[in-house]
């Protein structure tokens, strides 16, 4: 498993990128993440971002861009608008959680 | 575990260019319940991807498209033997309707949106919905019948021409 720096913090990344432990994670390394993808946070990502990982501790899941957009209340237009492309991947990365496995 | 230190920051390739560009087109033929969602889940995983994605439904996929019809398309058991269940029964009074409750129950227990509202979240995530002019003809419907997602009632050809160089999928 793969080690990188991040601003100061070391952190365990998998092949892809991604964290690999959820507990390497805070707000300020989120914004490192974000920008790596080309991302500059907004207060409506963090709102994102905390769903996830609030949604992550309860169910031990990555939520689907769905599930994000039912538990936020953003709808996934705006979703779509926030994380480009690929949301529901990038959202996952930038908060530091796996890619969600759900299809829908 | 072992732990390597790397000197390269590794980023995942979210806009990779093997998906710029890339298009699927999708042919909706079928207007039962259980053909319905393999449509739907693979446009919504598509678009979630970055794919532009375009939906074509004809003969009986028009029924997913139809307001009258769209929240209410059904499974059988007749004629499907993956049910593993004796084809007689399935020819019972009551069973189309016992099977299609039973199917819904087990996608709804998946927090999967039944078919109009899945049709919003494809709408939402960019996907283009086309609705095949032949079958609007024989059945005698017009874009007021359709649901309101869909871009226009349009030809074979034209759908054709729209999707050139995707990839294709008929189900």
């Amino acid at each position: 498993m793969p080690v990188t720096t991040l601003d100061g913090h070391a952190v365990h990344v998998d092949a892809e990128g991604f964290l690999t432990d959820p507990a390497e994670w805070d707000e300020s390394l989120a914004d490192v993440l974000a920008e790596r993808i080309g991302l500059t946070l907004t207060d409506e990502h963090r709102a994102v971002l905390r769903f996830l990982r609030a949604d992550f501790t309860a169910r031990g899941e990555t939520p689907t861009l769905r599930r994000a957009s039912l538990g936020t209340g953003i709808p996934v237009k705006a979703l779509f608008g926030l994380f480009p492309q690929k949301p529901a991947k990038k959202m996952a990365y930038v908060a530091g959680l796996p890619k969600p496995h759900g299809c829908v | 575990m072992n732990t390597t230190d790397v000197a390269a920051q590794i980023v995942p390739r979210f806009d990779d260019d093997a998906s710029t560009g890339r298009t699927l087109a999708i042919i909706c033929s079928k207007g039962s319940l259980d053909m319905a969602y393999p449509a739907l889940v693979l446009a919504n995983a598509a678009l979630g991807e970055g794919v532009e994605t375009h939906l074509f439904f004809t003969f009986w996929g028009f029924d997913m498209i139809t307001t009258r019809t769209m929240g209410d398309l059904k499974f059988t058991m007749l004629g499907n033997p993956a049910t593993h269940l004796p084809q007689g029964l399935g020819g019972l009074p009551g069973m189309t309707a016992l099977a299609t409750s039973r199917l819904r129950r087990s996608i709804a227990a998946l927090d999967i949106p039944d078919v109009p509202e899945f049709l919003d979240q494809i709408v939402a995530s960019g996907g283009h919905l086309w609705a095949c002019r032949m079958s609007a003809d024989m059945n005698g419907l017009s874009e007021a019948d359709l649901y309101d997602g869909v871009e226009a009632i349009i030809s074979a050809s034209d759908f054709i021409e729209k999707t050139d160089g995707a990839q294709l999928l008929f189900i």
